[in-house]
This record gives structure tokens, sequence and C-alpha cells, in this order.
């Protein structure tokens, strides 16, 4: 047809199509240097290469993160102590000659925060590998809008340069808690009005690298490859990229009203006649406090399954991979990520439980979360069974992948007396809620992450990385993010408050001060555990032993691309004839039959 | 090396029957009426929250609103009427027509500018009061919306335009999903002048 | 002295009624751990069993397991009991299930950053008007002395005395931000919302001193802003209120 005859006129006029993959950084020896530096690696509209500039900032964001995290760590274990070595170069504003302010120690926590969720996990996880390798998977040549795609990346990136910026203004950073609580948020210093900036910028680009997924996966997909015969993978990207579509406009919304509360005075989040340190404040009021938790919550706990449900799609990839095995239930796997994704709307308020809420909605919300409890307990089941029967190679993603089940395990068992209200009213903002959340993100999301990196950074580089450093990488990793993590269940139960600056002020705080202190240590120890990984992955990059298109012998569709895959992915178009596990199908010499493979191969 | 050639960029999915970009329309459509809904549910909590509410045909203009309904529907109508001329494949008619919007949509942010002013004059602020708060945020936001609209139809109407000559399928598909979302925003005005301004 | 109430763990619970929080506490990290352990020994033998061992290939004929299917509808059962046999009884007595005003001590606690002021009535049984323009440093709950209801007022700050097995119905409120008050001691623990008065109650079985925890972050003063809390025998407590109101009554007569 004349349009199909248009469009292909129309293409080569467009000079930025043509960019290209990292590849020639890495050791590839791809042609097509046509476009400047800048357009192929900076404004790229290749997917692989937002998804690599996504997955890098990431990484760095979860870096910056974490460091954060240590240096409040130095503040709950020593409370009162000048931070030796660094403590100096921090400005009066934070620290007085080594010792941490509580100003300064809740701008940490709240950036912690922050900076995870919007800027570290989800980027890496969605941004990074959904980019990258949805595409791939699903056998279309590029995202369906690369203009978007790389718009989407430039928010992302403005938007975390803001939130940095924030630390530098008068007052610092936002210091309200990552959830950003009002009055206490509508009160507080010029970095709160950064994060809500920038927050407007993250939203923005998560809109539109939603609408990519969602337009890529519905009308991308190559011949043959139905619904059905979709990778797991694409289906968690695909159910998450609807959470991001419609649980983030409320909080623009909620964004806009704290912004109006800040800038333009007005009251939305604020009572009438409140007195701040003796001063009546000059508002109007008649607002409500509890108007903005419900518009927060309405974006974050489907923001919870944001964070776990790529994840668990990459666990499912590499899982069914290594056990040369086809997963166990597919489409029950399915039916629960499409069935988590529509209840998380319906969740939103067990973090409310406390506020005053009647007995009739706390019981309704309990109910829904018992409820979602239920496909969550299937997802890990159909991947535990998938290991039965199988031939289980125990790599380094395969070993991340694995540990992921029990550490996710650990995460969703412990939000069960979180979610039922009567055991909340002791739990509540306690420690045993930290625990319960990063048993989910932190050895639950971040480890599928990891186990993605090694999965697939052949595929990515045309090298693979070093099981060595990977095994060393992963067992140091696993030993100390539960000492991190499973101590604060107990101080959680002794009724340890969050987000206290110095523990020892409470008494039964004080009682659990050694658990902190071992979780400092451990906490550290993480740090340096990761810099076998550091190492790992540049040196791979460089030195890593050159693979092959399908160095696992995977049956997915991005190992029938070349290792890397260059710009348009597949040399020639793929069909795919079967379903995306077939593992060890009988009577067939090789133990994997890749999707697009002809029945005679 | 070949470049990346997308499909249904300007054809239609056969099973799906709809273009790239009118399936990303739909769905970025379906998170601003969650970013509007969001901003409704405010209202409505903080409405029903508060004993008195003030009356907003008391407060507001509501002859002038009426004015810049009517503008904002004919807009609506003189965008489908500059996408039907795309169809009946004649680029003049469709230059009207979308110059026609674009003049329409301003006429509708000169009339709420002066909207503004007259209660700026009166010291009635966003700060003034919740209704006032509701009444500015709401309509502000709707404003943007507005304006974003009429940046996107004017770039259709010169730069854009030169894709009819080499692609006249896809920019009719272009300026059909500019019109979704010129009704979306004309939608969202039509919800929004009962219950700021009449109830 | 603090060192027999606290430990790692659940502390020691002096109310009459935080045992059956506690007891939803055991039984669902009895659950928990059931569910966590059997599942965890069948991955650790699924993975050793079937490692990777030289011509042996993965069997992938399509095999149905029922127990997960008995072991997921035995959990939402479980789920179910959770709900109904502990979570909403327990829930809905907090919240709804207040003693007898006739019968209990009324208390208003008005939280800011970072104290807590605590507002007894008098005799009357009666809180004084309160209006935040009157708030000042030597009246922090911005009392109108005007009204007659609020002369005989006890007030303290950062300091909760309740009598003994007395039921005690605490009015929140809070004068700038979110704070959450909460006593682990008591199982209590309630968000303050500025623009709101929340009750809560408790009741408590044993005499001490404890404290109140700030539970929402509320500034950068949250982590010191802890008041006492004092159980006090009947009379101890009957002793001091009427001294207090004394004094209350005393300055204010002519």
């Amino acid at each position: 047809m004349n349009s199909e005859l248009g469009s292909t006129l129309k293409r080569p006029k467009r000079p930025d199509k043509s960019n290209h993959k990292m590849e020639s950084l890495m050791g590839g020896r791809r042609e097509n240097e046509k476009l400047p530096f800048w357009r192929r690696y900076i404004f790229s509209q290749d997917h692989k290469v937002i998804g690599i500039q996504y997955g890098i900032t990431g990484l760095c964001f979860l870096l910056f993160g974490f460091t954060l995290m240590m240096l409040m760590r130095w503040q709950l274990a020593y409370p009162g102590k000048p931070l030796p070595l660094i403590g100096q170069f921090f400005p009066e504003t934070a620290m007085i000659s080594g010792i941490m302010l509580p100003e300064f120690y809740n701008q940490l926590g709240a950036m912690h925060g922050t900076i995870m969720v919007f800027l570290g996990v989800v980027p890496l996880a969605v941004g990074g590998f959904g980019n990258y390798f949805l595409p791939l998977q699903v056998g279309a040549p590029d995202m369906a809008f690369p203009k978007l795609n790389m718009v989407s990346y430039w928010f992302y990136f403005v938007g975390g340069v803001v939130m940095i910026a924030s630390f530098f203004v008068p007052g610092g950073a936002a210091q309200s808690g990552w959830t950003s609580y009002p009055p206490l948020a509508d009160i507080a210093p010029t970095g709160q009005t950064l994060w809500l900036v920038g927050m407007a910028f993250l939203i923005n680009s998560s809109l539109l690298g939603s609408l990519n997924f969602i337009v890529t996966t519905v009308q991308l997909r190559t011949e043959g490859m139905s619904f059905f015969r979709l990778p797991f993978f694409v289906w968690a990207q695909f159910v998450t990229a609807f959470l991001l579509l419609l649980a983030f406009p409320p909080l623009m919304a909620a964004a806009v009203l704290q912004l109006m509360d800040r800038l333009a005075h007005t009251s939305f989040f604020m009572p009438s006649g409140l007195v701040v340190a003796g001063k009546v404040l000059e508002a109007s009021g008649g607002g409500n406090p509890l108007l903005w938790q419900h518009l927060f919550w309405f974006l974050a706990h489907p923001e919870v399954y944001v964070l776990i449900l790529p994840a668990m799609g990459i666990v499912a990839e590499i899982i069914t991979c290594n056990t040369r095995k086809p997963i166990y239930g597919y489409k029950a796997l399915v039916y629960s990520a499409l069935f988590i994704g529509f209840m998380s709307f319906l969740v939103w308020a067990h973090h409310m439980y406390l506020t005053g809420m009647g007995t009739k909605m706390s019981a309704f919300f309990q109910i829904t979360t018992m409820i979602i409890s239920i496909p969550s307990v299937i997802v890990l089941t159909t991947m535990v069974l998938t290991l039965w029967g199988g031939s289980i190679r125990f790599n380094t993603p395969m070993l991340f992948a694995i540990a992921f089940l029990p550490m996710f395990g650990i995460g969703g068992l412990t939000g069960l007396p979180l979610g039922l209200a009567a055991a909340d009213i002791h739990l509540h903002d306690t420690y045993y809620v930290i625990g319960h959340f990063h048993y989910v993100v932190a050895p639950g999301t971040i480890f599928a992450l990891f186990a993605g990196i090694y999965h697939w950074f052949p595929k990515i580089t045309g090298r693979r990385m070093s099981e060595t450093l990977g095994k060393i990488h992963f067992w140091s990793s696993l030993a100390f993010i539960n000492g991190i993590f499973m101590p604060m269940f107990l101080q959680g139960l002794a009724g340890v408050s969050r987000r206290l600056f110095d523990p020892t002020q409470y008494a039964h705080a004080l009682s659990t001060q050694p658990l902190n202190v071992f979780i400092s240590i451990c906490a550290w120890l993480l740090g340096l555990a990761q810099i076998p990984f550091i190492l790992n992955f540049f040196g791979s990059l460089f030195w890593g032993r050159r693979t092959g298109q399908n160095p696992w012998e995977a049956t997915t569709l991005e190992w029938a691309a070349p290792s890397p895959p260059p710009h348009g992915n597949f040399p020639k178009p793929v069909r795919v004839y079967r379903g995306p596990y077939e593992y060890s199908a009988p009577g067939r010499k090789k133990d994997f039959w890749p999707q697009n493979a002809l029945e005679a191969d | 090396m070949s470049t990346a050639v997308i499909p249904y960029i300007s054809e239609s999915h056969p099973v799906t029957g709809v273009t790239n970009s009118k399936l990303g329309t739909w769905c970025f459509l379906a998170s601003e009426v969650m970013l509007f809904g969001g901003l409704f549910s405010a209202y409505v909590l903080l409405r029903t929250g508060t004993l008195e509410w003030p009356h907003g045909k008391e407060l507001l203009n509501v002859p002038l609103a009426t004015v810049n309904t009517l503008v904002l529907i004919t807009s609506s109508v003189t965008m489908v009427m500059s996408w039907a001329s795309l169809v009946m494949k004649s680029l003049s008619r469709y230059r009207f027509f979308m110059g026609l919007t674009i003049l329409l949509g301003l006429a509708f942010l000169v009339v709420k500018a002066f909207e503004y002013g007259h209660k700026f004059q009166h010291h009635l602020f966003p700060s003034t009061g919740t209704f006032y708060a509701v009444y500015f945020t709401l309509t502000g936001l709707h404003g943007l919306h507005v304006l974003g609209g009429i940046l996107v139809n004017l770039y259709f109407l010169v730069p854009g335009s030169r894709l009819w000559r080499t692609n006249p399928e896809q920019f009719t598909g272009r300026i059909e999903c500019a019109g979704l979302y010129w009704h979306f925003v004309d939608l969202v005005w039509i919800f929004l002048f009962p219950v700021l301004y009449l109830l | 002295m603090q060192e027999k109430y606290y430990g790692w763990g659940l502390p020691v619970d002096v109310s009459v009624h935080g045992w059956q929080v506690d007891q939803l506490i055991v039984v669902v990290h009895v659950f928990m751990a059931v569910l966590f352990i059997g599942w965890f020994s069948f991955l650790i033998y699924a993975l050793i069993r079937f490692r990777q061992k030289p011509a042996h290939q993965a069997d992938a004929r399509a095999r149905h397991f029922k127990l997960p299917t008995y072991v997921e509808a035995g959990v939402a059962l479980f789920e179910v009991v959770l709900l109904c046999a502990f979570s909403f009884p327990i829930f809905s007595q907090a919240r709804n299930e207040f003693p007898r005003e006739d019968k209990a001590l009324k208390v208003r606690v008005v939280a800011e950053q970072f104290a807590w002021n605590v507002h007894y009535p008098g005799k009357d049984g009666l809180f004084g008007r309160m209006d935040p323009k009157l708030i000042k440093a030597v009246n922090p709950l911005g009392l109108d002395p005007a009204d007659p209801a609020g002369r005989d007022d006890v007030t303290t700050v950062n300091q909760l005395r309740v009598p003994v097995h007395t039921p005690v119905i605490v009015e929140l409120a809070s004068k700038d931000v979110i704070h959450s008050f909460a006593i682990p001691v008591m199982r209590v623990k309630q968000d303050v919302i500025p623009g709101q008065t929340v009750r809560s109650w408790f009741e408590a079985k044993q005499t001490g001193n404890f404290q109140i925890v700030c539970a929402q972050l509320c500034g950068l003063g949250h982590y010191r802003m802890r008041g006492f809390f004092t159980v006090q025998d009947k009379d101890e407590f009957r002793t001091w209120f009427d001294a207090e109101t004394a004094k209350k009554t005393g300055q204010k007569q002519p």
C-alpha cells in the first residue's frame, strides 16, 4: 500500500534513525559511524542505547542511594560520635565537626527512599531491562515511539539532577520522608519544592515509557508471537506499564496540590488553626492532610508492584533457562500478574489503618490485602515447582534468581502481620515495616536485577562476566543483606519507631542498640561486597570471555539476535512458532527449542 | 546496515485495528483521566469535609464561562472539520479549520485570562480559601492543557504539515490523534464548568 | 531500671487488652514460620535433588501437582480465620468499643513539634475552650481563661499520669504536623492528624514508668519527642490530681 511505501520512502530522510549500539565502545566491529557521537550515544533513539543509559544511570543512583544509607547507619550505630575520615568534609549544615545533624539525617532518609525507588530500582528494572529486552523478546525492531523513548530517558535524567541538586539549596534536600506527608512537607524548606519538581519530571518520564511499553507489546509483536507465547518477562513489564500509566497521575495531582500549597500558599493539605513553633500559621486552612496520603498511596502501592513484577519476570526467565524446563503453570503465572496488577489499585489504604480510619473501611482494605497475597503465593509456588524435575545449573544469575525466592518469600510473609490492622497497631511505622519492604525490594528485587545483569550481560556486550567474582559477590551479598534486615524484625517487634535520628533516646530502642551496631557493620560490609561486582562489570566489558549469540542455550527471541544486537535488532525478520520455554522437549536432540526455530532445526 | 523500520506507523494493525500513535494517544488519555480524576476526587473530599462551601455561581462569572464553554465546543467541531478535510484530501481546507481551532483555543485562554485578572483585582487569590484554591488549580491545569494543545496544533498547522506531501495517511493519523487530545481537553472543561461554576 | 521491660522482641505488656494484639502477632508468626520452613525445605530439597548431573536431562513432561493447590486454599482459609477471629474484633475493640465515660479517665493529648501537651479536665469533667490565637509559651494549649470549664483543668508537658486498672480515653489532637501517639507497652498507637480529634483508649494493669513514643516523622526533633508515661496506684493518682486541681483553682480564686 502506498502508506507503507510512504513510510519507507520517508524513513531514510530522517537522519536520526540510524543510531548505533555501544558495540564500538565495547569492542564490536560494526560500521555505520555516520551519526555524530552525541546522536548515537547521548540523544539516541535506539531502545538498546536508551536501555543501557537507563541501566547505567540507575546503577549509579542505586550506589548513591546506598551511600546515603551507609552514612545514616553510622549515626544509628554510634549516635553523636563524629564520623571518622570523611565526616570533616561535610559542610556545617550537615555535620558539625563530623557529628551528624538531625536535619541532615532526615534528608538522608527521605532521599535514600526516593532515590532507591524512583531513581534506582524502577529505572533499572523497567527503563533498563524493559527497554532493552522487551522489544527484543517480542521480536520488534525497536520501541513503537523511539523519540518519546529518548525524551523519557532525559526527563528521568533531569528529574535525577533536580533531586541531587536539592541537597545544595538552603535548608537542604527534602526531609519529610519519601512519603512527604503534609503539613510537615508543606512547611519544610526549599528542598521539598525541588523534590516535587523532580517527581514531576520522573512521573512524565514513566508516563512516556509506559506508553511505549504498552504500544510495543500490543502492536509490534512479530509474526506468530501471540499473547500466550510472550515470555513472562514481557507480561510482567506489560502489567507494570499499566500500573505506571494509571497509578502515577494521582501522584502528579498530589504533587501539583502540594506545589500550590508551597508556592501559592493554598491550604489543600492544611487544616485551619495550625500553630507552628508558637506562631499561628497564616493560611486560609480548610484542607485535609489525609488527602495527600490517599493520593500518595494510590500511587505508591501499585508502585510496590512496579518494583516487584519486573523482578519476577527476570527471575522466571532465568529459572526456566537454568533448570532446562518449561515454567510450571505459565498461564497461572500470567493471570496472577494481571490479577496482582488489578488488585494493587485496591489496597492503598492499608498504609493508613492508624489514621483514624473506621472499622468498615479498614475491613475492606484488610480483605483486599489478604486477597492480593494469594497471587503472590501462586507466583512463588510456580517458580519453585519449575525446579522439580529440572537439571539445575548453578551459575551466578541462577544463584541470584533462586535467592530471590526465599527473600521475596520473607518479604511477602512479613507483610501479613502488617496487613492485619490489629497487629499493625503495634507494628505500624516501626522497623518491622522497614524490614518487610526491604526484604521485598532489596534482597528481592535488587537480587533479581543482579541476576538479570549477569544473565543478559553477554547479550548486551558480547562478553561474559566472571563466574568466580560473581559467586563471591552473591554469597557475601546474601549473608550481609540478611544481616541487615533480619534484626530489624526484632527491633520492630520491640516497637522501635522508624526515622529516629538517635535511637538511644527511647528506652525500648536503647535495648536493641547492639542490633543497630550489628546491622550497620553488615551494611558497610555489604557495600564492600559490591566491589567484586563493580570490578567484574567493568573488567568484563574489556576482558570478558567473548560469547556467541546464545551462550545460555535459551529459547526466547533476544537470543536469536546477534550479541550485541545491531540497530533494528534482527538481521532478518523473525517468526515465532512456539511458546517461550520449550526446554528439554521430548524427542529432540538438543534440550532447548528456540521460539523462532523451524520444526526441522 | 538497515535502519529500524517500525511497523503500523501509518497503517492500522490488522488485529487491533489502530495505528501505534492512536493506541498511544488513547493510553495517554487514560493517564490524563487518572490525573484529572485524582484532582476531582480531591475536590470532592475537600468539599464534603467542609461545612460550608460557597456556590460557584455567586463567586464566579457564569456568563463569561458559558461563552467560553461554547467557544471550546465550537473549537472541537472545527478540529473534526480539519481532520475531515484531510480525509477528503484538501490541505487548504484543513489549514483553514485548523487555524480556526487555534484561534478559538486562544480566545478561550484570553477570556480565562480576563477572568483571572478580574479575580486578582479583587484580591482573590488561590490562597484566599479552599474554593479559590480548587478553582485556580483545576482551571489553571486545564488552561495549561489547552495551551499545550494549541502548541501541538500550531506545529501541525505550519511545520508539521510538510508531512502531507510525503505521507498524507500518517499526517491524517496525527491530526486525528491531536483531535482526540483536543476533544479530551474540551471534555474536561465540560466537567469543570458545572462543577466549579454551577454547583 | 528499664531492662526488665524491654528486650529484643515484644516489650512487656502492661495493658489489660494488649494480650490480644500479642496473641495475633504470635499466631501469625507461627503460621509464617510453618509456611516458610515447609516451603524452604522443599526448595532446598529440589535444588539438591535436581542439580545438573552428567548425562541427565530435565524432565519436561507436563505434570500437575495437587498439593500446592491445597496449600494455597489452606493459606486463603487461614487468612480468613486471621481476619475474622482476630483482626476484625481486635481492631474494632480498639477503635469502636470505648469504655463508658463515667467509668473512665478522660484526657486530651495535644501533640506539637516536639512535645506532648497533656490536658486533664478538672473535677467538672469538662475541657476548657481552646483557641490557637491564645497559644503562648506559658499557655501551650491556648486555654481560654474566660471559660469556667477550663478553670480547674490540669495541664502537663510530656508527662502522662494515669491510674492503674482504670480505662483511659485519650483525645488526640495536633497543633502543627502529623504525629503518632504510641505507647509500646500499652499496645496502643494512633496517628494524630492536625485538624481532627481522634479518640483512642487503653487500660493499664500494672504500675510503672514507661514512655510515650512519636511514631510518625514530625520533623528534626522527632527522635526526641518522647513523653513520660506513668501508671500509678489509684490513690496515688488521686492525691496528685487533687493537689494539682487545688493548685489551679486556688490560683484562679480572687
